[in-house]
């Protein structure tokens, strides 16, 4: 059994992402996360069993088995737009770590053929999964919410102790990180809000940049598929003027400061 | 910020003449058609090439002549802006027939005067039987041309009814040197004549006509001189009336001799253009490599500090907005094959010089500029990438992509040299290619390459293999046999092989009928005169004097052909999920969806039969009634309506080419192989190869609705697919996964071109990041040797439209959140967040 055999769970495989890392990206989707957030644009990612959703008036198994073979064989299909974009593979979720083993493997075997790696991570993990996962990662995008634990709490349905120290711990031995924020009315959109976040931020080791993800509900339409009430329903998505004050209070952190990923 | 190459402010005279261009509809105007017809009338006992060019010179010496106000570019083929001539020698019936419909039609309407109504109907009965479409009809074989004028298999209607065009002649020939040294050298070769040669007549009439035909632009011309200096007295305004004189001094300098200046480089250049459309009625008259022949011209003028790259622009601005003055009027059906009023003037900039080295000057930029100032259709701007073209032309190219013209179309070196080079051009010929019309690559200025010989209908045979060779009753193909008796996958696919070959041969017997007929009743002698070696040669490029002699016929339909074979090969072959009598009846029943036209009537008059068989009387409300029903799909039995749906839902299960799953994808490229291999085995008229094209331009849709259902699942009289794409709305896994499919077809073979349209939304291209990454994906499907690829740039205007007009959008692709759906089946309020993010471009 070589790593390419180790199976794992995911729920969907985009090709041609490019808001998530450098260049032209293909998206591996794994299935299961620790957190619940309330804004989560996909759901259906949360649960690690295999389940099903309605979509379009179809009813979609959501969830499938695979080995790290199975999902290189249609990550190698956009070899020729990761070399010339500078792109690669990103783990997202769900939260990856969860499954350490299929995402360890997985990332070894991008290496393998010369792809470049990304997470996406919410951070949330004990200490030997990051070092089982993160040295396989050339480029990490880890999310940080909120600094009030209660608050992260209230949101996500876990604290936020382990994130923040995880995140410090990430920083220490990842070779990029950039830090990314889910600005989500009523949360963490006030410029105060964002401004301790950027500060914290700032001061992980290495980290430079800091991207502003204004929150949509394009993902509204999912729970009811899954038959679960969406939250913030009454949340309008914010106007460019109050994304603009939320990036000025960012830079002053000294961050570079993006807006979107 | 995005940091772009060659941003120049545009002059507000230009939007001035765009506004000044749209403000009517499109005229038919009368004077050349009256003009030639005198001509012709007088010149009865001549050669026919000194016939052709008496009749131009007499058409240049009287046709009325207009400066339009504000260009700083003279030469109108109208009066009105965006009117448009009539070529009666070619054919004149079909435009007798619409006199009273041209206004009102769909596709491309024209007004029409009752004054110019009247003079065309006097000068149309002299062309009764001597056009060039009465002659190729002759010169058909007659199943030839009952399949062509009948079944809807193939058509060549463009040649048919109208002049050829699609050429590329020497520009820099006239700009450099003017038609004075093209005089000359016609006046030596006849010097150099000998007079025992046997073709000694041919050649000299030839020569003769050149230079009848180079004297008579070099006169009008000199009109254009005199007008200007009439316009410049009466002027007040100070500043118009220097650009007045500017125009006049130019006019009786050039195209007569060489230019001395970028300003009088762009008059000569735009004289060629549009007289070689005063002609000829053939479009797809194409500048080509626009930045190479100009930019010594626009370096001299900038090194000499005579112009500022702002008034540079605006010229090359001006020449943007005339190329959409000149005007075509086709008949219906050829109009909406190329709805848009489409001339197709191909000009592109970048690639390789012929020692292989990048070509990329300043004005490869500023023609991405230009595009950017005038978004309108002409010029067909495309772009040439190799290994070696700078980013930043990519970049600035991206971004035009991005304001939503489909402009420019990306054409890939790597691929189109050697194909070419196959097709026996030299290395320094094919590395200087341009390309013509839609898609078609040639070397300029030695090339005839008939390069819209035909559409060619891929999904018509497999009809015959189902029906054994029978159209609308009659036996038009060969007998491939019962297709309930065949056995295997690889029976019924010769079968289709098989009726395929026997079409494309009268397809060809057609063309060369075509091309013939040309050469007999039109050759071209001013054409002629900028594309080698007709000088030398003593012929026209219609009689073969061009070095390179194509002939390219496009087919098109292989998405559905490689989706129908490939249902037909699991579901009735191998897992047996559906009989072959019952695929036969579900294609002849349009799967329960109705009939129309020759179908709809021919099963009414079958059931009626029946009826009165069984002893039952009919009135005429009951056989309308029947009819009826026979058009809703009524007629047939709940079980078997139920059936067919059962049979759609197992096509909708068989892999479709389109989404990067190789086997299917190698067999669309086996099933493009049926085409380009049969294609490129016949020879043209004038010597030449035949190479096969791969694309419909707009035909899909008209030859579509002539289709019956096709065992893909597409139902009679709907849309083929576009291009070498796949069927809209099948491919589903993403942009990179399309072009993967498209490019495992073999496009070296396809030398006449391919075509491949993407849709984007705004936001992929959002930034200079989102540009880079457009840039890499064009870069990606290039190296996988992809041969040419443009897009579609969803804007937010037609997504609020998708909102209205659901129906008009139901394959309009957007992504939403981690996945992509189709934007019409989004709930109102998804809709409205979509529409709102494409505003803010995150």
């Amino acid at each position: 059994m070589g790593i390419y055999d180790t199976q794992g769970r995911i729920f969907d495989i985009q090709r041609f992402s490019i808001h998530d890392g450098p260049g032209i990206r293909t998206i591996v989707f794994l299935k299961g996360c620790v957190l619940r957030c309330r804004w989560c644009c996909n759901p259906e990612s949360q649960e690690y069993k295999i389940q099903t959703m309605l979509r379009a008036g179809k009813l979609e198994t959501i969830g499938r088995d695979v080995t790290v073979r199975e999902v290189m064989e249609e990550i190698e299909k956009d070899m020729p737009y990761y070399d010339r974009s500078g792109g690669g593979v990103t783990l997202s979720g769900g939260e990856a770590l969860c499954q350490p083993g299929f995402a360890r493997d997985l990332l070894c075997a991008c290496h393998e053929h010369g792809i470049n790696t990304a997470i996406e991570t919410t951070g949330y993990a004990k200490r030997e999964v990051l070092d089982k996962v993160i040295p396989n990662v050339d480029y990490v995008l880890m999310d940080i919410k909120h600094t009030n634990s209660k608050k992260h709490e209230a949101f996500t349905s876990k604290p936020n102790e382990i994130i923040l120290e995880n995140a410090k711990y990430i920083a220490s031995i990842a070779q990029d990180m950039t830090v990314r924020v889910p600005v989500i009315p009523t949360f963490n959109d006030t410029p105060e809000e964002i401004r301790d976040i950027a500060k914290f931020a700032a001061k992980l080791p290495g980290v430079m940049k800091l991207h502003l993800l204004p929150y949509h509900r394009l993902g509204r339409d999912k729970y009811t598929g899954l038959e679960r009430e969406y939250t913030l329903d009454n949340i309008e998505p914010m106007p460019q003027e109050k994304v603009n004050t939320l990036y000025e209070a960012a830079s002053e952190s000294g961050l570079i400061v993006q807006i979107g990923g | 910020m995005e940091n772009i190459k060659f941003v120049i402010e545009k002059s507000a005279r230009i939007d001035k003449l765009i506004e000044a261009l749209y403000e009517k509809m499109p005229e038919i105007e009368a004077d050349r058609g009256v003009l030639v017809t005198e001509s012709y009338k007088a010149t009865e006992g001549l050669p026919l090439v000194k016939r052709r060019s008496a009749a131009f010179a007499h058409i240049l010496r009287n046709i009325p002549i207009v400066i339009r106000e504000n260009e700083l570019i003279a030469g109108s083929t109208t009066v009105k802006p965006r009117g448009c001539q009539v070529f009666p020698e070619y054919s004149y019936e079909w435009l007798e027939a619409e006199f009273d419909t041209v206004a009102t039609r769909e596709a491309d309407p024209f007004y029409i005067s009752e004054e110019t109504k009247q003079k065309l109907r006097e000068a149309y009965p002299y062309w009764k039987g001597k056009t060039v479409s009465d002659l190729a009809k002759a010169n058909m074989a007659p199943e030839a041309y009952d399949v062509f004028m009948n079944h809807g298999i193939f058509t060549v209607g463009n040649y048919f009814y109208n002049g050829i065009g699609h050429v590329c002649v020497q520009y820099e020939k006239v700009i450099n040197y003017g038609y004075e040294a093209i005089i000359n050298e016609a006046k030596a070769e006849l010097a150099n004549l000998r007079l025992g040669d046997g073709d000694y007549v041919t050649h000299r009439n030839f020569l003769e006509a050149v230079i009848e035909s180079c004297e008579a632009v070099i006169e009008y011309a000199h009109r254009y001189s005199m007008l200007a200096t009439e316009l410049a007295e009466k002027e007040h305004d100070m500043g118009r009336k220097m650009e007045l004189k500017r125009i006049a001094d130019a006019c009786a300098h050039v195209p007569e001799k060489g230019a001395r200046t970028f300003f009088e480089a762009c008059q000569s250049f735009w004289f060629v253009q549009m007289l070689l459309q005063v002609e000829s009625s053939g479009h797809s008259i194409s500048p080509g490599r626009f930045d190479q022949y100009m930019y010594p011209f626009y370096k001299k003028d900038m090194d000499d500090g005579v112009i500022t790259i702002e008034e540079a622009q605006e010229l090359i601005d001006n020449i943007w907005v005339k190329l959409n003055d000149l005007n075509k009027v086709r008949d219906a059906a050829s109009a909406e094959g190329f709805a848009g009023y489409g001339l197709f003037q191909n000009l592109i900039v970048g690639g390789q010089d012929i020692y292989g080295m990048d070509a990329t000057n300043d004005l490869s930029y500023m023609c991405l500029e230009a595009a950017m100032h005038v978004p309108l259709p002409q010029p067909s701007l495309s772009i040439r990438v190799w290994n070696g073209s700078p980013k930043s032309l990519l970049v600035k190219a991206a971004a035009l992509t991005r304001l939503g013209t489909g402009l420019p179309a990306y054409y890939n070196d790597e691929v189109i040299i050697p194909s070419i080079m196959a097709r026996g051009l030299t290395l320094e010929d094919a590395r200087d290619y341009c390309i013509i019309g839609c898609v078609e690559p040639q070397k300029p200025g030695k090339t005839d390459g008939w390069h819209d010989a035909a559409f060619f209908n891929m999904c018509r045979p497999v009809e015959l293999v189902f029906s054994n060779g029978v159209d609308k009753g009659k036996q038009i193909g060969p007998k491939t046999g019962d297709v309930t008796e065949m056995k295997t996958f690889e029976e019924f696919y010769d079968a289709y092989k098989k009726q395929e070959a026997y079409m494309i041969e009268l397809m060809v017997n057609a063309d060369n009928a075509v091309d013939a007929a040309h050469a007999m009743r039109c050759p071209l002698p001013y054409q002629s005169c900028m594309v080698d070696d007709c000088i030398k040669r003593g012929k026209s490029l219609q009689e073969g004097g061009a070095i390179y002699n194509f002939t390219g016929p496009q087919g098109f339909g292989i998405a559905n052909m490689t989706d129908a074979l490939l249902a037909v090969k699991e579901l009735v072959f191998e897992k047996k999920l559906v009989t072959m009598a019952e695929m036969r009846d579900a294609l002849a029943h349009n799967y329960g969806k109705g009939l129309r036209g020759y179908d709809a009537e021919k099963l009414t008059m079958e059931i009626a039969e029946k009826v009165v068989a069984n002893g039952s009387g009919l009135t005429e409300a009951d056989i309308k009634e029947i009819y009826r029903e026979v058009t809703t799909g009524e007629y047939l039995t709940a079980g078997t309506k139920a059936r067919y749906e059962e049979i759609l839902a197992l096509i909708a299960t068989v892999p479709k080419y389109g989404n990067d799953i190789r086997e299917v994808d190698l067999f669309a490229r086996d099933v493009a192989y049926t085409y380009t291999k049969e294609v490129e085995k016949y020879k043209n008229y004038r010597g030449g190869l035949y190479q096969a094209g791969l694309y419909p331009v707009s035909a899909n849709v008209p030859l579509g609705a002539q289709t019956g259902a096709t065992p893909d699942g597409r139902l009679a009289y709907t849309p083929i697919a576009d291009g070498v794409g796949p069927v809209a709305g099948s491919d589903k896994c993403g942009p990179t996964a399309t072009a993967n499919s498209v490019a495992k077809l073999d496009h070296g073979i396809a030398s006449n071109g391919t075509l491949l349209n993407q849709k984007f939304h705004p936001s992929a291209l959002a930034g200079i990041a989102g540009l880079e990454k457009f840039v890499s994906l064009i870069r990606g499907y290039f190296d996988q040797k992809g041969m040419h690829v443009q897009f579609n740039v969803i804007n937010r205007e037609t997504l609020i439209d998708a909102q209205k007009y659901p129906e008009k959008y139901k394959n309009l692709v957007v992504r939403v959140a981690g996945y992509s759906a189709l934007f019409t089946t989004l709930s109102r309020s998804l809709q409205d967040d979509i529409i709102n993010r494409t505003e803010q471009g995150f």
